[in-house]
């Protein structure tokens, strides 16, 4: 194919991810050293109220915005090098908190506490889901041929499920007077409170991801898990092989490349959690990077957006996604020398 | 063929696989079946303590709302021969009378007319059908299960909850067309140049495919609220203001979703074989009349795949749609936090679970029309590339 009708195939969608993924990354990027104020100026503002005798009047200095002829706000752009990044960061207090000795108290602070969850959320639903999804492969595997067509049915329901709703609809199970609770309640004998500490919310958001994704994982072993080949699995079982062994020597290195896509995938998936602290309205105890700046994004009372916060944080949150992709890129890289030569 | 001795498992390892799969089965179930169920229940049922009584409603009972048994005989052969039709008559009669080459318009046709009429026969000839045999069959027409469907009509008419709806579906069609548009012809460039910019184009796509979306929307967030101002010395007046704005949340989506769907056609138009386009092309075809010509209609599963997933982010989506639409022209799933912050009574907690149920219909609809084609799409990615 030439250059010039390969571009033309190529172009519109280039021009997309150009204009939509790529330039918005450069100006998150300048906006995170940018501070846009509105120009104020102070005025003596004297208001008197009506009084016996004589009126009462105070005068207060009051900041008002200035505004152009047609009534907008004017606002200035101001480069303010890292000043966004340490109002996330709040390094100050990191160092109070290490030099207190207190090391806790770093989780106090916003980003800290949003980057402790992401990466303890990414970390332990990972082998969970491979896990699972694993299991659910081989069980069905194993199950009648008439019955595996339903059972994926069923299976990619949690999946295909709009994720703020499907963890709402873990939230109202488990709510104050939801079902579960009940039932745990009328077990224990004692008041279940799921959503008034971080560790029963955290739990909860761990089993929802692993029952969102878990499908995801086992439709993909389970295509993986037809193809093994028969004839290893036979010498395997000549060989004396238990059937742990067969699963563990044979099946396990054969779907070795699809488990680390899944690992892949989940990676990033996961580091991107935000629909669970939306659907359990989890914000007041356990919190997201992604999270973090959808919140500065959010107008605030004012109606206000903190947009140079909210860059600075999504900058911050890129750091993530980098460490996570080089290992990725490499391999791939090497891959394509490999094929090409 | 009999599996040999040594292949046979052991009782006990059938059972424990079995019993494994039934947990799961009702794990993966429950929860969604569950919100089906509340959303049908007066406020005092939905939040029951006992399960029984969340399943069966005696308070809707109660109040005169409710099913009897033959109710649900009734009800279950409508649906079973509704199944029927849709599974055996549909597809001869739009092979017989859609006119050639507009199959798919006339699928979607015939889904529309059959959706309104099983709401016609449903909704609006059974029930007044079965008040009236309920009165005369005696002990079978007496009601059994509690059922109300109050909490629809309050989030679909009331809170006009319909408004939403269209919302989402013009933005989900718009996703899916442009991002297949954009995409196959994309797909079928990176599949069919072997050169070192088409492997960059993929390792680039993958890097983006990685970005959280809120990063890329803080980046569009001040451009969007300015932009009738970003735009006037080019556009004149009639520049818009893109915040708010459906057509401006279409690109992004669509934008977002790029990386994924030129994975995925690439991995599809990889296995068509390229001997059909040279064929095309030792006919006279020039490449794009060998892509629209030949390569396009064998290409139908693999689109249909990359387009329920381009629906499904588009659908599913909460972040972007919720920071870029203003309250006028939100889409069905952001919209259900409103009821969040409204959620007071138990009134509205049910209704808020009905908004849920109405956003999680057409996705189950969807799954059991087009499992295969979503087990396939799921596949695409991994195993073959």
């Amino acid at each position: 194919m030439k250059f010039r009708t390969f571009a033309a195939f190529v172009g519109p969608s280039i021009f997309l991810m150009l204009l939509f993924i790529a330039a918005p990354l450069v100006s998150v990027f300048l906006q995170s050293f940018q501070i846009t104020q509105p120009v104020v100026e102070t005025q003596q503002i004297e208001t008197c109220t009506p009084g016996f005798l004589t009126q009462t009047c105070v005068t207060e200095t009051k900041t008002v915005p200035i505004l152009d002829e047609f009534g907008k706000i004017v606002t200035t752009t101001e480069w303010v090098g890292f000043l966004s990044y340490q109002r996330v960061l709040q390094l100050d207090r990191v160092s109070e908190a290490i030099s207190s000795g207190q090391i806790g108290d770093i989780l106090q602070i916003d980003f800290w506490k949003a980057l402790r969850f992401t990466l303890t959320f990414t970390l332990i639903t990972l082998p969970l889901v491979i896990g699972v999804g694993l299991a659910i492969a081989v069980a069905v595997n194993n199950a009648a041929k008439s019955l595996r067509g339903q059972i994926i049915f069923i299976s990619l329901l949690p999946f295909i499920i709009t994720p703020v709703i499907g963890s709402l609809s873990i939230y109202w199970l488990f709510v104050g007077d939801g079902i579960i609770t009940s039932l745990m309640e009328r077990w224990s004998g004692q008041d279940i409170a799921m959503f008034a500490q971080a560790w029963t919310i955290e739990l909860l958001m761990l089993f929802y991801r692993v029952w969102h994704v878990a499908p995801f994982a086992f439709v993909i072993f389970y295509a993986g898990l037809q193809t093994v080949n028969q004839d290893t699995l036979e010498s395997a079982i000549i060989d004396g092989a238990s059937r742990w062994e067969r699963l563990r020597y044979v099946v396990i290195p054969h779907l070795m490349p699809l488990i680390i896509f899944i690992a892949l995938i989940h990676l990033m998936d996961a580091y991107r959690v935000f629909e669970e602290i939306v659907g359990f309205r989890s914000q007041a105890h356990v919190i997201s990077l992604q999270w973090l700046t959808y919140d500065f994004l959010e107008p605030d009372d004012a109606g206000n957006r903190a947009i140079s916060r909210a860059s600075a944080s999504a900058m911050l949150t890129m750091i993530g996604i980098v460490f996570l992709l080089v290992p990725l890129l490499r391999r791939t890289w090497r891959d394509h020398k490999g094929s090409t030569h | 063929m009999s599996t040999p001795k040594a292949l046979r498992q052991p009782l006990s390892l059938r059972i424990g696989s079995a019993a494994f799969l039934i947990f799961w089965c009702l794990l993966a179930a429950f929860p969604i079946f569950w919100i089906g169920v509340m959303s049908f229940k007066v406020p005092v049922d939905a939040f029951a303590p006992n399960p029984l009584d969340v399943i069966f409603g005696p308070e809707t009972r109660a109040r005169g709302k409710g099913l009897s048994i033959l109710d649900i005989v009734v009800g279950l052969v409508v649906l079973w021969w509704a199944s029927r039709i849709a599974m055996r008559q549909l597809p001869k009669l739009v092979e017989k009378y859609s006119p050639f080459g507009l199959v798919a318009l006339g699928w979607i046709v015939a889904a529309l007319a059959f959706g309104v009429a099983f709401v016609v026969v449903f909704f609006g000839i059974l029930p007044p059908v079965m008040g009236f045999l309920n009165n005369i069959t005696g002990p079978l027409g007496v009601t059994v299960l509690g059922l109300t469907t109050e909490h629809y009509v309050a989030v679909w008419v009331e809170n006009e909850f319909w408004r939403n709806f269209m919302n989402s579906l013009i933005v989900t069609t718009g996703v899916v067309t442009i991002s297949l548009t954009v995409g196959t012809l994309a797909g079928y460039g990176l599949a069919r140049s072997g050169s070192n910019i088409a492997f960059w184009i993929l390792i680039i796509a993958l890097i983006f495919r990685a970005l959280p979306h809120s990063v890329l929307v803080a980046g569009y967030l001040p451009v969007f609220v300015n932009s009738a101002e970003i735009l006037r010395p080019i556009l004149g007046e009639s520049a818009p203001t893109l915040y708010g704005k459906p057509f401006a949340v279409i690109a992004v989506l669509v934008s977002i979703n790029q990386p994924f769907t030129i994975w995925m056609l690439r991995s599809f138009f990889q296995n068509i074989p390229t001997d059909l386009d040279e064929a095309a092309r030792v006919d006279g075809c020039t490449h794009f009349q060998a892509f629209r010509w030949v390569i396009m209609p064998v290409m139908w599963p693999g689109v249909i795949t990359t387009g329920l997933f381009s629906f499904l982010l588009a659908y599913n989506d909460f972040l972007v749609t919720s920071l870029l639409l203003d309250a006028q022209n939100q889409t069905m799933v952001p919209s259900i936090v409103g009821y969040f912050n409204r959620e007071t009574t138990t009134t509205d907690q049910v209704e808020a679970v009905a908004a849920a149920v109405s956003i999680t219909a057409p996705l189950f609809l969807l799954v059991m029309v087009f499992q295969r084609q979503i087990v396939s799409g799921l596949t695409a990615g991994a195993v073959k590339g």
